[in-house]
């Protein structure tokens, strides 16, 4: 922003977006239109002002905080890092689909009982991490938890609370 | 009024770890923040900022971006209809810089568009002719510089003198010490959505600290008469201080009202970089006397804060450097010197700590230097010279409150050591962590240990409120339902919490409302900041809930025939213990609602007078940490592996939650010691990024152990002391500390960088 404040041929010849064809995205196993994007949306730009999905947050947008997590396929990506177009006709899976599934419930009830919410906003991505790590990894260790969580920023909780929330659920699933 | 602590009896919410009431929808993603606001025909604003650090204006050509299809709306410093300027102290900070500019990222223009893009693209578009000048970049050298404002270069100079200052020790010691600049780095965004009203004002909803103060700003440059700017709390993803200076607030409004469409502005990462002030870098100087039995004798200091460009809360900010410069350590002798000075550096004001942060960086490392001078243990030497209950601040003010220094010590270094380094320990764990570089043979580990001070709430004479409204009634089920009216801003504190607990505890009512907090319904909450709203909305909280207390008894004592001093109230319910009648709240209130407001005042502060002295502190609060490290010192590198803390809390009022400020405070406490700095060069802020400005992750933070004091505060609703602020304050000199004893160096700066390990061997 700030460098193209100072390029003289910043805007030159700027005309209106022109949006791309209509695609489609499985967006928590539902085939949903994107119309009227302009290519250069991310897919947090779609999710959350085109889908009305606003779970997936936007604080770094740029790859580093994961707090826009969504599972695109079956992995975890930050959604501000994927171009909205590369994830036509693939399966999007945000927090909300999460939520209809049930299969995050004892994550988020863990968090919520530990303490590891405050303001929350890098809650939803926690939660979609946290999902994708136990699925993979039930048992992992402490310092592996920390691993995987650690491409996921929290300024409020110092994480203490969010690792025992981890624990928690680990112990739950366990016992359950 | 009967004592509170007389209706204290369930006991089962306030000092319960009551779950917050809106974990549930942020977890589930279902909590709206204020990037998450939507409206139809909503425009999307975008500012344009300058790429100089100091330059003059010669010209603004908007042109080339209203030329854009989609562009509705393009504003500038012309375009503001009333006061040109904002300021939270004083307003000396132009709402858009019109002449000259005085740091990198000043606003200069803001547009509105259809699209987010199309807006980034438009504010590129317009032309603005700098004459870019030398940038005055170095606090000391400003402060007798020519003047870079119209209000000079020194915001504030204040000098502490008290006893003999020149009275000498057995042993001196003397040191420079530099803390860099810090931001604040909530994950949620500066945004907010403003509404263009059919009566011509404008509603605004924007995540902040303190509604009314925004507002009031706000109607002073919309020239508006504050009733017509309606400020609403959005959601908020945290806040350390960087939410209390208006950022994007005018603007919106500004360009709502020009284009007469809804606007919502949400800044990036990059933006909110330049967006909100940060922590003020400091320059100190100290020379420390000591007798030969330990005894501290005098302390001299010199406080250089670079305030940056604008004066936010600098004045507030080396009031509180100055104050705290000594430690909380019983000293007759002192002369601390302080001065806020402007630079064209960007704006610093309030982040978490407020000033107490950056002298426990020196009056730490001085303590090590006197104990290894005296050849005393760093510990015993501090617990031979900390404040108690009665001693004399170097202010003069004589502690009318609890102090428990010693035995935040005591429990800090009393939690055992971790396990030691030994060859087995995993890579990830090391020094480099997941870059997998360190050599266990040659890592090193030492433990530090730091006490600090601060201030609670706003101090100097300042008239700090808080007002609260709660309405009883009976719900279409008939059940009694109490909802608070309360302006207080929860940024992730957890306020929202203890607001029930106080209400259900105090009232024995069990539905609890919080009405969405605004400025059009209730007068002021204060800020959510220094630490202060327990305190400040707890106590007015308490005290309406005490007024809606006597009517409930005066009612039940009409309809018992008996005076109401025969009454008591216990579990939502009145009883007479002489007959055992007794009436419910549901019976109470279907004569009708009941409502009360109070506006809450904490006791008088005095200004410092002469020699800086007075009683201008309303409370204290304290905490110590221990910190262990291991270092790489080939590389320079740092992992903290456990930092244990012992903390004056005063009362626990929701333990989780106590312990969850505790641990986070800590963390951004250990990422100014070793990680967080803005890197300027020549006034340029170099890294505003996430990928360049670093804050800890889950692998950088350790073991966290907390002893929590509790020694209920005199004067202090329930008891209970502020707990955000004291984790921030010695986490990070006990990291420094650290770092001294296990390289052996003498660590004057923070963040400590790998260079100022590896290269100094």
């Amino acid at each position: 922003m700030l460098r193209e404040a100072v390029s003289s041929e910043a805007g030159a010849g700027a005309g209106a977006f022109e949006p791309v064809d209509p695609y489609s995205i499985i967006l928590n196993g539902t085939e949903r239109v994107v119309e009227g994007s302009w290519i250069g949306e991310s897919l947090l730009y779609v999710l959350r002002e085109r889908m009305g999905l606003p779970g997936s947050k936007n604080a770094c947008e740029q790859g580093e905080c994961g707090s826009c997590s969504v599972m695109l396929d079956g992995e975890v990506v930050c959604a501000c890092c994927v171009l909205a177009v590369d994830a036509a006709d693939s399966e999007v899976t945000t927090v909300e689909g999460l939520n209809a599934s049930g299969l995050v419930d004892d994550i988020q009830s863990c968090f919520v009982e530990a303490g590891a919410v405050q303001c929350g906003f890098c809650t939803p991505g926690l939660v979609v991490a946290v999902h994708d790590l136990l699925g993979r990894r039930p048992d992992a260790g402490s310092l592996e938890v920390r691993e995987a969580l650690s491409g996921n920023l929290c300024r409020c909780t110092g994480y203490g609370r969010i690792l025992e929330a981890v624990r928690l659920v680990q112990e739950k699933r366990e016992d359950g | 009024m009967v004592s509170p602590s007389v209706m204290r009896r369930r006991g089962s919410h306030l000092g319960a770890s009551v779950l917050r009431p809106d974990g549930g929808p942020k977890a589930k993603g279902e909590f709206a923040f204020s990037s998450d606001m939507w409206m139809d025909g909503m425009l999307w604003g975008r500012t344009l900022r300058s790429p100089y650090p100091a330059a003059l204006i010669k010209g603004i050509d908007v042109s080339p971006a209203l030329a854009i299809p989609g562009v509705r709306a393009v504003i500038s410093a012309q375009d503001v209809p009333g006061r040109k300027t904002f300021g939270l102290e004083r307003a000396d900070q132009p709402v858009f810089a019109s002449d000259v500019v005085r740091y990198h990222g000043e606003p200069v223009a803001a547009v509105a568009a259809d699209h987010p893009d199309t807006a980034r693209r438009a504010a590129a578009a317009i032309r603005v002719d700098y004459e870019p000048l030398e940038p005055l970049v170095v606090a000391e050298a400003a402060i007798n510089a020519p003047a870079i404002h119209p209000d000079g270069n020194v915001f504030r100079h204040i000098v502490i003198r008290t006893g003999d200052p020149t009275a000498v020790g057995d042993v001196v010691v003397e040191g420079t010490y530099e803390v860099g600049m810090q931001d604040q780095a909530f994950m949620g965004p500066e945004s907010g959505l403003a509404v263009p009203s059919l009566d011509g004002g404008v509603d605004l909803y924007v995540a902040t600290q303190w509604l009314h103060a925004d507002r009031d700003q706000i109607a002073e440059s919309l020239a508006m008469d504050p009733r017509m700017v309606r400020v609403s709390l959005a959601g908020v993803g945290g806040a350390f201080g960087g939410r209390e200076d208006v950022s994007l607030q005018i603007h919106a409004c500004l360009l709502a009202l020009r284009s007469g469409r809804p606007v919502k502005m949400v800044y990036g990462r990059d933006e909110s970089f330049f967006g909100h002030v940060h922590r003020h870098p400091a320059k100190m100087w100290y020379r420390h006397h000591a007798n030969r039995d330990g005894e501290l004798v005098n302390v001299e200091a010199r406080i250089v804060l670079d305030g940056g460009a604008y004066l936010s809360s600098s004045n507030a900010v080396i009031s509180n450097a100055v104050c705290f410069a000594a430690g909380p350590y019983r000293l007759a002798n002192a002369k601390v010197e302080g001065w806020a000075a402007r630079t064209n550096n960007p704006p610093c004001g309030a982040m978490r700590g407020f000033g107490a942060v950056q002298v426990c960086y020196g009056h730490e490392a001085q303590m090590d230097k006197l104990a290894a001078e005296l050849g005393m243990d760093p510990v015993q030497f501090r617990l031979k010279n900390v404040l108690r209950r009665n001693d004399k601040m170097i202010t003069g003010q004589v502690i009318k409150g609890t102090a428990p220094v010693e035995e935040v010590i005591r429990a800090a270094v009393s939690h055992p050591l971790p396990v030691p380094l030994d060859s087995s320990a995993e890579m990830m764990s090391l020094p480099g962590g997941a870059g997998m570089t360190a050599d266990i043979s040659d890592v090193r580990r030492g433990v530090g240990v730091a006490v600090g001070f601060k201030n609670l709430a706003y101090s100097e004479g300042y008239d700090d409120f808080t007002t609260a409204r709660i309405r009883l009634d009976l719900s279409p089920q008939g059940e009694p339902v109490a909802t608070v009216v309360i302006a207080t801003a929860e940024v992730g504190q957890g306020f929202v919490t203890l607001a029930s607990q106080i209400v259900r505890d105090l009232l024995g009512v069990d539905q609890v409302v919080l009405a969405p907090a605004g400025t059009e319904d209730i007068g002021s909450a204060g800020s959510s900041s220094a630490s202060r709203q327990t305190w400040m909305s707890g106590g007015a909280i308490e005290h309406v809930c005490m007024m809606l207390r006597d009517s409930l008894l005066e009612r039940a004592a009409g309809e018992l025939d008996c005076p109401s001093s025969d009454l008591i109230m216990r579990d939502g319910e009145v009883s007479r213990e002489s007959t055992a009648q007794r009436v419910s709240m549901t019976s109470l209130l279907a004569a009708g609602p009941l409502q009360a407001e109070h506006e809450f005042h904490h006791a008088k502060t005095q200004p410092l007078g002469v020699d800086g002295q007075g009683d201008a502190m309303l409370s204290l609060m304290f905490a110590a940490h221990r910190a262990v490290v291991d270092v790489d010192p080939d590389l320079g590198l740092v992992r903290v592996v456990q930092v244990t803390t012992g903390q004056d809390v005063g009362k626990a009022l929701n333990p989780v939650q106590v312990t969850g400020q505790i641990e986070g405070g800590i963390a951004q406490g250990i990422g100014l010691a070793v990680m967080e700095e803005i890197v300027l060069d020549e006034g340029r802020v170099r890294n505003p990024s996430f990928t360049d400005y670093l804050i800890p992750t889950a692998l950088d933070v350790p073991e966290v152990a907390a002893t929590l004091i509790e020694e209920p505060e005199p004067g202090a609703p329930f008891g209970a002391k502020g707990v955000g602020e004291p984790p921030t304050i010695s986490s990070g000199p006990a990291v420094a500390a650290a770092i001294r004893a296990a390289t052996g160096l003498d660590v004057t700066r923070v963040p400590v960088r790998p260079q100022d390990l590896a290269l100094r061997r």
